[in-house]
């Protein structure tokens, strides 16, 4: 089966069940994808899927439906996303292992609702857990970049 | 700061062997160990100390503090750098070969039965002859909240004493004194202006005898530290570039996991592969020390065949449901069990005889997981002569002691690679993960296997955080609380850890009575006694040992004491306070919340606790509403006094982040056992805190204290009482026990 990452096409030779995630790592290599719970509770994996945020810890090779972007996806140390730049000014990382699927989750957001509400928020961001306690920054990040122009492209 | 004079009969233990001990020695072994960089160095290569190296290509800090979120890294280039006047941006960072020299003197020194804001003459003697006896078992670990503290002189005369070489050899070069020569962001600076890089002057240094009589800048004139700086780890973390010690890939890896006991420490009876050996991608199944592991092509192939093992487990705990647990502690308040009564002053027992109206209560908190979100992962690389580790670990010449005891290998013949840590909370104190690891990669000499624990097992195989219990007894008079008795017990995580991971120290168990027996609060009749509870199962060091627990029991019952005497909670702590630097913190977490008392209208609630930890004061505000779906945490305030503010932005992050893990975990975590297993195995059992729960924190730095501390961990043990006194408030409900969503819910 052929996937296309970050823009960049891959024949996979993997049982159809194997969830994108371990794909991703073990298959391809693309260790920006983080394991932390396997069950979806946490949402380190989160990579998106024809735009759209997924778990890929849950998303079976052959129920991907489209183009998969991960975080190096969306930009880059020396061309970051709008929302990479405001993470980096915010300093909000701690531990940083959460933030692929944080920032996975926000781009999303901002793309269906560029400039959000705190409720809007809370919605949309408290499936990823932080256990470094990073909450503050993540909500005062989001705000910057949809004040940047949120999406970025 | 000597506002209480030690005496003997605090001591339950004779300490006795360790003053003697090792002050005779300390003549001997106070000279600093070698430097361990020496033997590395290449052709032109210079390192005047163990902590910088500069050769043509650049320059290179060793920077031996694991960073697991909490900014030591970056913390550590901050300080070589401000007297290196360099760029911390500009050098490589490496976290170095484990060694004597990185020994970590602090967490000795501060394991000791003295207040820790006691400076008198005998616990000063002792903590130096304690952080000399770190370095004899060259314990280098990172915890405590002590590696700021016990770094950041060393690294700023590291920084100085490589300065002023360079300078030397600049000197040497350019027959201009060294007193003319000045430095400026990596560069030696003539007198006509021109400058020399430091990477050009490293071989000429490399020939002189580094200049050690060196004087450090004094703070006003600092250029990174006490001021915002960006850390050194942020972009790649904000970009997806950063790699973690479960990221590791090398060539021919192959990825494996283990299954063992879910009873801790104990084995398989037998075990059928049956249809594990049908799972594509398996290549090996293979006993190891406490169960059976799976080596396969790919993570997922070697969970699902793990998943698919019958294995049969000969049981380990003796105890074994959580309920039997209780009645052990309940039980473990005897003499033969008292471990340190750092509090008695006045007599509690005639104050309250005949007291009718006497507070009578226990408090209780749960075991823990640590919940890093990283799970366990390591990679071993193994061949008769050789072995290579990577790991993300806060202790890693244990894990080298640990695998030169398995495999026989001599330790130079074993390299530790340590990687950054997506989370550790403590988790990383230990490797029990190693000894498995090592054992599938010797099942497939020269070929590198990376194990890596899923979730679940990551959890079940973690030592937590123990369970504790507190019987208190207080009263009050005239308006004022009159006294306090308190029983803390728990398992000695000391005892526990230590002995896994180095050696038991002598003398009593000081996180028994961290939080509890250690406040700085004067009481007329003041008792508090811990006890070491026999051990159920193996536990370990979390945030805050001790503190986490304690300080919820004490701050919570003294929180009662107050509301009955009638008095206001800010003043009567500040009455009872006698440590000017814990009194300051209380008046300025006031003074920011405006504090007028706990009642702040319908439906809400405010309460305050007060904490001393790691040296560290701390007093904490919390405001909390009532809502349709729950309580809701609407503002945290925390002021708190580490001394000098290094950097400012990390500093907020960490207390952020330390009263964030408080209130979750007081919140909706816990860690119970039925049949000697652990119940709550993954994040859909042991939450913590979402986003949507997450207050506004508003953190104010004190600054007065005289010494530099570290702020991973004290932040977090006065959370959880501040939310217990403000739920009080709004509602009425007195929670003595963790977590809270068993009593209340939560939006």
């Amino acid at each position: 089966m052929q996937i296309t990452v970050d823009g960049t096409s891959f024949d996979v030779d993997a049982e159809q069940d194997m969830p994108l995630l371990w794909v991703l790592r073990d298959e391809l290599g693309v260790t920006c994808v983080k394991y932390g719970c396997g069950i979806a509770q946490c949402g380190a994996c989160t990579v998106h899927v024809d735009g759209t945020a997924v778990r890929s810890c849950q998303l079976a090779l052959s129920d991907v439906w489209g183009e998969i972007t991960t975080i190096q996806g969306l930009g880059s140390p020396d061309a970051p996303h709008v929302l990479q730049q405001a993470w980096i000014d915010h300093q909000v990382a701690q531990c940083g292992y959460c933030q692929n699927g944080q920032i996975m989750q926000a781009a999303d957001l901002l793309q269906s609702v560029p400039n959000p509400t705190d409720q809007d928020i809370d919605d949309a961001m408290s499936g990823n857990l932080c256990r470094c306690g990073t909450y503050p920054r993540i909500k005062a990040a989001i705000k910057t970049a949809a004040l940047a122009g949120g999406k970025g492209e | 700061m000597a506002e209480k004079t030690i005496s003997r009969r605090r001591f339950l233990v004779s300490s006795a062997a360790v003053t003697g001990g090792l002050v005779i020695g300390t003549y001997f072994i106070a000279r600093d160990p070698a430097n361990p960089l020496t033997n590395t160095l290449e052709d032109g290569e210079a390192a005047m100390t163990a902590f910088v190296k500069i050769s043509e290509d650049g320059i290179t800090f060793i920077v031996p503090r694991a960073d697991v979120g909490q900014g030591i890294a970056s913390m550590q280039a901050y300080l070589i750098a401000e007297e290196l006047d360099v760029d911390p941006h500009s050098v490589r960072l490496d976290t170095g070969q484990p060694h004597a020299a990185y020994a970590n003197g602090v967490v000795a020194a501060n394991g000791l039965p003295f207040f820790h804001y006691d400076k008198g003459f005998v616990p000063e003697a002792t903590r130096s002859a304690m952080k000399t006896f770190a370095k004899l078992t060259a314990a280098q670990f990172t915890g405590g909240s002590s590696s700021t503290a016990s770094m950041e002189k060393i690294l700023r005369e590291a920084g100085a004493v490589t300065r002023e070489t360079l300078k030397q050899a600049a000197a040497n070069l350019t027959g201009t004194p060294r007193s003319k020569l000045s430095t400026r962001d990596g560069s030696v600076v003539i007198p006509d202006g021109s400058t020399i890089p430091y990477t050009k002057l490293a071989r000429e240094a490399a020939k002189l005898t580094p200049i050690t009589s060196v004087s450090l800048k004094p703070p006003a004139d600092w250029r990174f530290l006490g001021k915002p700086q960006q850390r050194t780890d942020i972009v790649a973390k904000s970009t997806g570039t950063q790699n973690y010690g479960i990221d590791v890939r090398l060539e021919n890896m192959l990825h494996a996991t283990v299954v063992r006991n879910p009873m801790v420490g104990g084995t398989a009876r037998q075990f059928d592969a049956g249809a594990a050996t049908t799972v594509r991608g398996v290549k090996k199944i293979v006993p190891v020390t406490g169960g059976v592991g799976v080596i396969a092509d790919n993570t997922w192939r070697a969970f699902q065949a793990a998943a698919a093992l019958e294995i049969s487990w000969i049981p380990a705990n003796k105890i074994l449901s959580s309920d039997q647990m209780w009645d052990v502690l309940r039980e473990a308040d005897t003499p033969d069990n008292l471990n340190s009564q750092m509090q008695d002053e006045g007599d509690v027992e005639s104050s309250l005889a005949n007291r009718s109206d006497a507070l009578e209560v226990e408090y209780k908190v749960p075991y823990l997981a640590h919940g890093a979100l990283e799970p366990i992962s390591c990679t071993v690389l193994y061949t008769k002569t050789h072995l290579d580790i990577w790991t993300a670990t806060q202790v890693p010449d244990a894990l080298k002691k640990f695998a030169a005891e398995k495999t026989g290998l001599a330790a130079e013949d074993i390299t530790l690679h340590a990687l950054p840590a997506g989370g550790s909370f403590g988790r990383r104190l230990d490797g029990e993960y190693l000894i498995p690891a090592i054992e599938l990669a010797q099942a497939v000499p020269g070929i590198p296997v990376k194990t890596t624990l899923s979730r679940e097992e990551d959890t079940i195989q973690d030592y937590p955080r123990p369970m504790a219990l507190a019987k208190a007894r207080g009263s009050v008079r005239a308006g004022h609380v009159e006294c306090m008795d308190m029983d803390v017990i728990s398992q000695s995580v000391i005892d526990s850890w230590f002995g896994r991971v180095f050696i038991v120290p002598p003398g009593p168990d000081t996180t028994l009575f961290w939080g509890a027996g250690d406040q700085p609060y004067k009481i007329p009749n003041y008792r508090v006694s811990a006890y070491r509870a026999p051990e159920m199962l193996p536990i370990g060091s979390w945030r805050s040992p001790g503190a986490c627990s304690n300080i919820f029991f004490h701050e919570g019952f003294l929180d009662e004491l107050i509301e009955k005497s009638g008095a206001d909670p800010i003043e009567e702590r500040l009455r009872l306070l006698h440590h000017s630097d814990s009194r300051r913190v209380v008046e300025l977490v006031a003074e920011m919340a405006n504090w007028k008392g706990t009642d702040i209208g319908p439906n809400r609630g405010r309460g305050v606790a007060f904490g001393y930890s790691h040296g560290v004061p701390a007093a904490e505000v919390i405001d909390v509403t009532v809502s349709d779906q729950g309580i809701r945490i609407d503002d945290v305030w925390v002021a708190i006094d580490c001394g000098t503010v290094l950097d400012p932005v990390n500093a907020e992050a960490q207390v952020m982040g330390s009263v964030i893990f408080g209130l979750a975990h007081a919140m909706n975590c816990e860690r119970t056992y039925e049949n000697g297993i652990p119940q709550q195995v993954n994040f859909d059992q042991f939450e913590g805190m979402r986003l949507h729960q997450s207050p506004r924190i508003h953190v104010g730095f004190s600054e007065q204290a005289e010494e530099i501390a570290g702020l991973g961990e004290p932040g977090l043990p006065p959370a959880a009482p501040a939310l217990a006194n403000a739920i009080y408030a709004a509602t009425g409900t007195r929670l003595r026990e963790m977590p809270f969503n068993k009593f209340v819910d939560f939006a």
